[in-house]
């Protein structure tokens, strides 16, 4: 877009005049000759210039001169192109950002203008303060000067909430005028924006920046006849408008990623509009949010929470096939209570746990099979929740007599008991309230629920701990305890109306939800969440970036239920026991009104052109019409010659501003290039300065032998840093292990296991000679144990006396370094590797191990000065001299089969070993 | 031009007494040129004065008792005499002309004019003296003398020069009669001189070379643009508004004088060679020596 142009200092332009005179004078003034030593002058003299032609300054080197003297000045002028327009007034300023959740969308629009605002107030010398509706400042208004602000304008953030209007306006009305206020909105009319238009304009003069950028709003997915649907609202429509909502989740392996994608269309005018996915139980259960892809701001993204997991129950009865009538089956309560909010599957139990279920239910079952108990027990086991239901089976069985079964929380007294029947004295018996630490806690008792009969359990030390429900007598109603990562939870009644009305009352449902059996159906009131506390598990910001929510305050439920989002009260996922209640900032009653504001209020477009600074533009083009008039000027007078117009022309193209970048490498490159062009031996850095000193000293050692012997020629040995640097160069990894070595980070290890995948192979050296044995004992032996705990390391074994280690190059049984140790380690053979009749190795085709670890300090036996001369002393005399001779084989060996794999173990060559081996 | 390409006026007598000691530079170089050349015997191929064994004979009368050489007649009835053979000392008088103009080097990895003139010289001597043959310089008054001594007097008397103009001429001023002789310049200076010298040196039956040394900027004239041209003292000075012009002229004048130095040659039985500094010394020395020999011969 052409704007138009001003300039900062119109009179500089006046200078333009004095051009023709520069070009008289410059035309007038001829380039000067060059003085040249030249002996054979003498045969020159007396001889006439045919033409002259250079006395006078060519026209067209004149014109560039001209012209870079007039981008000079008209660069000094200042051209600005499409100056901003200019807002009068004085006095103090106040830029109010809304700072809401329907910001965020265009936030970096909003800071832009800001800064432009601020530019103009800086320019017109006012004081200014900035301020956030969502985090009102406290005590006076911050005035300072527009240079103050401009570094904090990137600090500011929408946050993922309404401003709360009627306390902005308290606080407005409080502010001293006069006062000019310039209101950056986000466009929505929240409740009590009219109060604080007034209170501001009481003040002085309000402008209204406002985006034309729509505003859309992700409501709270719904489950809705097997399907769920997530609605979509939007401010301005009149456009169609189509956008996806994505649903993200956990995959099976645990890693975040989008589980479904479905497109939403806004038709033309329509503001609502709604995203349908039919998923499968399992991939629904894993959705943890929905949001708009390409939008960010908290208003596009809404967590999920218990609401929308429907879970998998499985009911069991005993004696299934009895024809009883509907309302005296012992699941029919439970079917009423669970089927709006969860999956039922019937069946036999050895089918069912096959479904892997949420939850099982046994109905008055006593017995099960050995083979069905210890599945059942399995399951509960992996976190499975088994809840049992009382009744005349249970009462007149033996389970759970004499010990606590795995399947049982308490031990149960023969027969049960009667209370308030005909045939007993006394009433039937109430609920006592729920103790603080049951997870019924809260829940109201209705008066109706009667007990007349229950099992009883056997007294006993932990019984009060396992009590979530109890009578008022005291006796156990409900009695839950953990069985390895699941629990068992038992009714001491039954589930149908038989021995108690509590099946009939609205608390058998509210204490199904409670232990998560079944889920809540709708948004809780806060009377359900009456005296919960909530914490935080995690928040979302007002760009909707979903965070861990650190250590914030607990939320009491009734809080969390209705309270509107604040600072305090961040929309997020919420947890308390087994629940979890996300709070999202827009709701399913969310409605999206534009803002409307009085006719007096002048109300602007975010988009502004910015005014564009031409000076540098100008000056450098003047900058590079001068050098090329030099160069010009040089080669008019001859003073450049072949090679040096080449470089100067070079130099020209250099100095442009577009000029190419050279291509260089970088330095992983570079080191890339070295570790792939020759055999490199690696090393890992262990930060310990003298070890690593040693090894680079060993592997250069290990390197000269190779050269020596084997037509392996390594280049020198290079130090890897785990954290940073590729590890696929190198066909071996040296890793001496120290007592205080650092983990390598999640990365690294990650690289560590990719690299042992692809065919790397790490030589772990603890360098304490095994004194420990194998991997305790010694501090280092420990440490080896934590780092590679997190590596991909098969079994091991101590090295077979037929590995190919042992015939590679030379033919070996020992591996010592500095130390003598027998014990090394690799990967196991395979268990079906057997010696064929008449060989002497098993037939170990595959595989190079990809881990070794021993003890014996090789590195230190392997090292050598620069001048080939051992650096440390192994052992005594001519013994010491065999020990290192040995080490240097074993260090050949173990490179040849880095490199060469399972050649050697090739049978062709057994013949030949054979008869070296003397046999 | 730095001070190790060129032997400058100033350092001449300095570095003369400092490299008076040992070998001068010059004389490297110089040695080191001459080793390219192999030295044949080339005496007179009959007997006369001289160290090299030429025949035996046998004795006559007239022979005296000390000119027989016993151990050969001692193997047989008669008398011998061993003869040796005549090597007649030839004299080779060497002129360099070390004025000014001789110092230009148009690169400064390229040697001046006159160090390689100087280099040759040397060379030349040092290839005589190891011929047998007396050596000297045309611009001193002494007599040309051989032996290594007579090198290193050489080596420093081409190093303590005294000229003082732009251009040099040949001024010889001992020249013996029938010997040889060598002018190494640029010859851009009067050709009336150089004529001059020529015409002398063909009265006194002396036969030799002229080798023209001359920079490569020289023969192609390689400026442009506006220049003032000046001589190596600055006392000559030629401004030109577009020097590209002027090469044809230039070179034209410079063929032009090469071709009378030829025809000069050509008149008074000298022999003339044209070397550039950029190329190898050898094969001038080489052709230098063949040059002479026939000359000698």
């Amino acid at each position: 877009m052409i704007g138009s142009l001003a300039f900062a200092t119109p009179l500089l332009l006046t200078a333009l005049i004095a051009l023709p005179v520069l070009w008289w004078i410059l035309r007038a003034v001829p380039p000067a000759p060059i003085r040249r030593r030249f002996p054979g002058v003498a045969l020159l003299l007396g001889l006439k210039d045919d033409e002259s032609q250079t006395d006078k300054t060519p026209w067209w080197l004149l014109l560039l001169r001209i012209a870079a003297l007039a981008a000079a000045i008209i660069g000094f002028a200042g051209p600005v192109l499409n100056p901003a327009a200019v807002r009068t007034g004085d006095g103090p300023l106040l830029i109010v950002m809304d700072a809401s959740w329907a910001s965020a969308r265009d936030w970096p629009d909003r800071i832009e203008r800001a800064g432009l605002l601020l530019d103009e107030a800086g320019r017109a010398g006012r004081p200014v303060a900035i301020v956030a509706l969502t985090d009102l400042p406290p005590g006076d208004l911050p005035l300072q000067s527009a240079n103050a602000w401009l570094p904090r304008l990137p600090s500011l953030v929408p946050r993922p909430f309404a401003p709360d209007m009627v306390a902005a306006a308290d606080w407005a009305s409080g502010l001293d005028g006069p006062l000019e206020t310039w209101w950056i909105a986000d466009g929505l009319d929240h409740p009590g924006r009219g109060d604080l238009t007034a209170a501001l304009r009481a003040l002085g003069p309000l402008s209204v920046f406002q985006g034309d950028r729509d505003v859309v709003a992700l409501a709270p997915p719904r489950f809705e006849d097997g399907e769920v649907r997530v609605s979509l609202t939007r401010l301005g429509g009149d456009a169609p408008l189509a956008l996806d909502v994505v649903a993200h989740g956990l995959d099976p392996a645990g890693i975040p990623r989008d589980l479904a994608r479905n497109a939403a269309l806004f038709e033309a005018g329509a503001t609502a509009t709604e995203a349908v996915f039919d998923l499968p139980p399992e991939l629904r259960n894993r959705i943890t949010r929905f949001e708009v892809a390409g939008l960010r701001g908290a208003g596009t993204v809404t967590l999920t929470d218990d609401g929308l997991q429907r879970r998998q129950v499985a009911l069991i009865a005993g004696g299934a096939t009895d024809e009883q009538q509907a309302l005296l089956s012992p699941l029919h309560y439970l079917r009423q209570a669970l089927e709006p909010t969860a999956d039922l599957i019937e069946g036999a139990l050895s089918d069912l746990l096959l479904a892997s279920p949420d939850v099982v239910i046994l109905a008055d079952i006593a017995t099960l099979s050995p083979e069905e108990e210890e599945g059942l027990t399995d399951w509960v086991d992996r976190g499975g929740l088994l809840v049992r239901f009382a009744g005349p089976r249970l009462a007149a069985s033996d389970v759970a007599r004499d010990d606590v079964g795995p399947l049982m929380p308490v031990r149960l007294r023969e027969g049960g008991r009667s209370v308030g029947g005909a045939m007993s004295w006394g009433e039937p018996k109430r609920l006592r309230p729920f103790p603080d630490t049951s997870p019924f806690f809260g829940l109201e008792i209705p008066q109706d629920v009667e007990i007349s009969a229950q099992v009883m359990a056997q007294p006993d030390p932990e019984l009060a701990a396992r009590t979530i429900a109890s009578l008022t007598d005291g006796t156990p109603l409900v009695t839950r305890s953990s069985h390895g990562q699941g629990s068992v939870v038992l009714f001491h009644v039954t589930a149908n109306a038989e021995w108690s009305t509590l099946p009939l009352s609205g608390l058998f449902v509210q204490m199904l939800e409670r232990l998560a059996i079944s889920t809540q159906p709708a948004t809780p009131e806060a009377a359900d969440l009456e005296g919960t506390i909530w914490t935080a598990d995690q928040v979302l910001d007002g760009f909707g970036t979903l965070r861990d929510a650190g250590t914030r305050p607990g939320v009491p439920g009734e809080i969390l239920a209705e309270a509107p989002l604040s600072d305090d009260l961040l929309p997020g996922l919420y947890a308390s026991d087994d629940r979890r209640i996300a709070r999202n900032v827009v709701t399913a009653d969310t409605v999206l009104i534009p803002a409307s504001w009085p006719a007096a209020v002048p109300v602007e477009g975010m988009r502004v052109i910015a005014p564009t600074d031409l000076m540098a533009a100008f000056l450098t083009g003047a900058l590079v019409l001068l050098l090329v008039d030099a160069i010009a000027s040089l080669w008019l007078a001859g003073r450049l010659s072949g090679l040096a117009r080449g470089a100067a022309v070079l130099a020209l193209v250099a100095a442009l501003p577009q000029g190419g970048q050279a291509q260089d490498l970088s330095e992983e490159d570079a080191r890339a290039l070295l570790a792939t062009s020759e055999v490199t031996l690696a090393y890992v850095l262990t930060g310990d300065a003298r070890i690593d000193d040693t090894s680079r000293a060993g592997l250069q050692g290990l390197s000269n032998t190779l050269f020596q012997r084997t037509s392996v020629e390594p280049a020198p040995p290079i130090g890897v840093d785990l954290e940073r640097d590729e590890l696929a160069f190198f066909p071996m990894l040296y890793w001496p292990v120290t007592a205080d070595q650092a983990l390598p980070s999640a990365a690294a290890y990650r690289r560590l296991n990719d690299y042992l995948r692809s065919g790397g192979m790490i030589v772990f050296d603890t360098r304490d000679a095994h004194v420990g044995g194998f991997g305790s004992g010694t501090p280092e032996g420990r440490r080896l144990r934590t780092l590679a705990a997190p590596l991909d390391i098969p079994p091991l074994e101590p090295v077979p006396p037929d590995h190919i280690l042992t015939r590679t190059f030379y033919l070996l049984q020992d591996f010592p370094g500095r130390h003598l140790s027998r014990d090394v380690w690799l990967e196991a053979s395979p268990p079906d590797a057997e010696a064929v009749e008449g060989m002497p190795f098993r037939n170990l085709n595959d595989g190079v191990t990809p881990v070794l670890i021993g003890g014996n300090d090789w590195a230190a036996a392997w090292a050598q000065d620069e001048t080939g001369r051992p650096l440390y002393p192994i052992g005594r005399g001519s013994a010491g001299d065999r020990q290192r001779e040995i080490a240097l084989r074993f260090g050949v060996n173990l490179v040849m089969y880095v490199l060469s794999g399972n050649y050697k173990s090739d049978q062709v060559h057994v013949p030949a070993l054979l008869e070296r081996l003397g046999q | 031009m730095n001070d190790a390409a060129l032997h400058t006026p100033e350092s001449l007598r300095s570095r003369s007494e400092a490299v008076a000691a040992t070998l001068p530079a010059l004389m490297a170089d110089a040695q080191h040129l001459a080793a390219t050349v192999l030295l044949g015997v080339h005496g007179r191929k009959r007997a006369g004065m001289g160290d090299e064994f030429w025949q035996y004979r046998p004795a006559q009368a007239g022979d005296g008792y000390r000119q027989i050489d016993w151990r050969r007649s001692a193997r047989s009835d008669g008398h011998f005499i061993r003869q040796t053979e005549w090597q007649a000392a030839q004299s080779v008088m060497l002129g360099v002309d070390d004025a000014a103009s001789m110092t230009f080097t148009g690169h400064r990895n390229r040697p001046s004019k006159l160090r390689r003139a100087q280099t040759l010289a040397m060379a030349l001597a040092i290839v005589s003296v190891r011929g047998g043959e007396r050596v000297g310089l045309t611009h001193l008054a002494e007599p040309p003398r051989g032996g290594t001594a007579q090198l290193m007097r050489m080596a420093q008397a081409l190093m303590d020069s005294d000229a003082l103009g732009d251009y040099g001429a040949p001024k010889p001023q001992t020249m013996p009669m029938g010997g040889r002789a060598v002018f190494l310049s640029d010859f851009f200076g009067d050709i009336a001189a150089i004529e001059a010298a020529l015409g002398r040196a063909a009265d006194r039956e002396v036969k030799g070379a002229l080798v023209q040394v001359l920079d490569p900027d020289e023969e192609v004239f390689p400026y442009d643009g506006r220049t003032v041209f000046e001589s190596m003292t600055g006392a000559i000075r030629f401004e030109t508004l577009k020097a590209r012009s002027l090469r044809e002229a230039y070179l034209a004048r410079l063929a032009e004088r090469k071709a009378h130095l030829q025809d000069l040659c050509r008149r008074t039985g000298w022999r003339y060679h044209l070397h550039h500094t950029d190329q190898p010394a050898e094969p001038t020395l080489l052709w230098l020596y063949r040059a002479l020999e026939k000359v000698r011969g």
